[in-house]
């Protein structure tokens, strides 16, 4: 027997006391885990974000085109390494609900700005690169619909519509690509922007945004300048943005996740403090006798304080231990669940950490007045109490 | 029992303060106890019985006075040393035996010991004797719920002696069981005294638990009221 297994078996002694309080940390903490993979897993994009890319879009709203000149233009801007093109294509593949998020880009640029993220077999995008149908598919979306290398796939488009009237596309899938981060978004398709220009029925010859990487991250503010003034009184002004910002502002234009996130996560560790707090006043109060009779047989008073608080950082630690257990069974079944919207949702070192701060401190709070009461506790008063 | 003084009371005062008002339990208070004695200490509700076994014991201090164990004063040591002086040499026998209910009866028996340098091994030894000694070897592993009020004190007594402490303080050890399991330990105590040589400080209400002591005094209002008797 030692003071760990006293500690043990007084945490134990009220079977249901002990569950509920424990499930209730439970649910605190896979609720904990959950949530801040999911919204970590909602910034991946903002966090993933290279220091040295920009983003330049229409001035007036993002959603509004650019000029398919403007690419040219920008690569003669002195302090740039590449420029990539994008289009929203609003994809789907059988059914609307069937969202697929399809850009049209250029093969020849793609990699020289986002090779860093993109992970891809080099034969398989040199194959990519040759056919014009070809498509290049993101390991989530191939997953999700079970498609695979050489299969040929009908994409709709709720934008767009094909000349001949028709609003839907057929590719040659020629590669699946992973990403080199865990948490980089593999959930998209790319398409050949001249197949796409050539074949759709209005708009031609404009982009949607331009992705640029410059040479070293200090040159941005320089780069930044020389782009928008490029285009400046012009039909199509750009606003040039590093990639981290435009990230942001587009996650923020969901509403604050990250806000409404923390405030559930901590109203529930809030509550964990009042239950867990009130059971563990109460569990020493019920033992004020017993304490008296340690004190007497000769437990010091600081020995007995420790073992307190032993007590509500064991229940504290038992209960986030299984909740983030839990957790991450929960985010593997939902990254393993078909047509999940979000690239992978992982319980890393960052959250575990921060998890174990905190049953730390509720661990601390919740057992530091029973066990200075304890502490303090007189023997005699704690004796006539039975 | 020798003639050597293993406590000795040199003047104690206890005083306590409720509201405006001074209590006064004792005042100028002496008293000895020698080494292998059974001491009854009797008297009426309020004389001051538990409050003299709180001071014996270290579990509370005299207003004024001086309190000598084994040649050294105890009364003016910290909480801690206290705390450390208690569990090396006194066993506290209790009238509700104050066992702990979530532990069976051998580690309630090994509690004193967690205080020791003793090994787990050493300590699963000596809680054995002290099982045997208190004739419960078969029912070490019970939870004390399980156990009758005799078989309780009787765990309670094992746990006082395990750790071999010189004295052992016993309040109202009785109070709480039948005659014939009243007989039953206080026969125990007798034994532990006589063969194993304890000191024993017994404080009770009842009259033929008295008749076990080798000494019994009569407390009354904090003073010693009549000349003690000697059995």
């Amino acid at each position: 027997m030692s003071d760990f297994y006293l500690v043990y078996k007084n945490l134990i002694r009220k079977k249901l006391r002990f569950f509920l309080t424990f499930f209730a940390i439970f649910i605190a903490f896979l609720m904990f885990g959950a949530l801040t993979a999911f919204d970590k897993a909602l910034n991946a994009g903002v966090e993933l974000s290279a220091d040295n890319r920009l983003v330049s879009v229409n001035k007036i709203n993002f959603t509004q085109p650019l000029p398919i000149s403007y690419v040219r233009k920008v690569q003669t801007v002195e302090g740039i390494e590449a420029v990539a093109q994008f289009n929203w294509f609003g994809g789907y593949y059988k059914e609307p609900r069937q969202q697929v998020m399809t850009f049209a880009v250029d093969p020849a640029t793609l990699l020289a700005v986002y090779g860093d993220d993109i992970a891809i077999d080099e034969e398989r995008y040199d194959g990519w690169q040759k056919n014009q149908q070809g498509i290049l598919v993101g390991k989530a979306v191939a997953d999700i619909y079970g498609w695979k290398v050489g299969d040929r796939i009908p994409l709709h488009s709720n934008i767009f519509s094909k000349r001949d009237g028709s609003s839907s596309w057929a590719f040659d899938i020629e590669g699946i690509f992973t990403a080199k981060y865990p948490q980089a978004d593999t959930n998209s398709v790319y398409i050949h922007y001249k197949y796409f220009n050539e074949t759709q029925s209005f708009g031609g010859d404009f982009i949607g945004w331009m992705g640029i990487k410059t040479v070293d991250p200090k040159l941005n503010e320089q780069v930044i300048k020389a782009i928008d003034d490029m285009f400046a009184n012009t039909p199509y002004e750009t606003e040039t943005v590093p990639e981290k910002a435009f990230n942001q502002s587009f996650i923020a234009q969901l509403g604050n996740i990250g806000l409404i996130l923390s405030s559930v996560v901590f109203a529930s560790f809030f509550i964990i403090l009042v239950i867990v707090g009130f059971s563990m006043a109460l569990a020493i109060r019920e033992r004020t006798n017993e304490i008296g009779v340690m004190k007497t047989l000769g437990f010091s008073s600081l020995r007995i304080f420790k073992m307190v608080l032993m007590e509500s950082f064991m229940l504290i630690f038992l209960g986030g231990i299984a909740g983030l257990f839990t957790a991450t069974y929960f985010l593997g079944f939902l990254n393993n669940a078909p047509q999940f919207p979000l690239p992978d949702l992982i319980l890393s070192n960052d959250i575990i950490l921060k998890a174990v701060i905190i049953m730390v401190f509720l661990g601390l709070i919740t057992g530091i007045i029973p066990a200075v009461n304890a502490l303090r506790l007189n023997i005699i008063t704690a004796l006539s109490r039975r | 029992m020798t003639d050597k003084i293993l406590y000795d009371l040199r003047g104690v005062s206890k005083e306590f303060v409720k509201g405006k008002e001074k209590i006064t339990i004792f005042d100028n208070l002496n008293m000895s106890i020698k080494e292998g004695e059974f001491l009854a200490i009797m008297g009426p509700s309020g004389s001051g019985k538990t409050t003299l076994l709180n001071l014996l014991g270290g579990v509370d201090k005299p207003t004024s006075g001086e309190i000598w164990f084994n040649d050294s004063r105890v009364d003016n040591l910290s909480e801690s040393q206290l705390a450390k002086w208690r569990a090396g040499n006194i066993g506290f026998i209790f009238q509700f035996y104050n066992l702990m209910p979530m532990l069976n009866a051998e580690r309630n028996v090994e509690l004193p010991l967690l205080l020791t340098n003793l090994s787990s091994k050493q300590r699963k030894q000596s809680v054995a004797t002290a099982m045997e000694l208190v004739g419960l070897s078969d029912r070490a592993k019970h939870m004390t719920s399980e156990m009758s009020g005799g078989q309780q004190q009787r765990v309670a007594i094992a746990r006082a002696i395990v750790s071999d402490p010189k004295l052992i303080l016993c309040d109202e050890p009785t109070g709480d069981l039948d005659r014939k399991t009243a007989d039953e330990i206080l026969s125990m105590l007798q034994l532990l005294n006589r063969d194993f040589g304890k000191t024993i400080l017994m404080v009770t209400h009842d009259p033929s638990a008295a008749t076990y002591a080798k000494r019994t005094l009569h407390l009354d209002k904090g003073e010693f009221v009549e000349k003690e008797l000697t059995t």
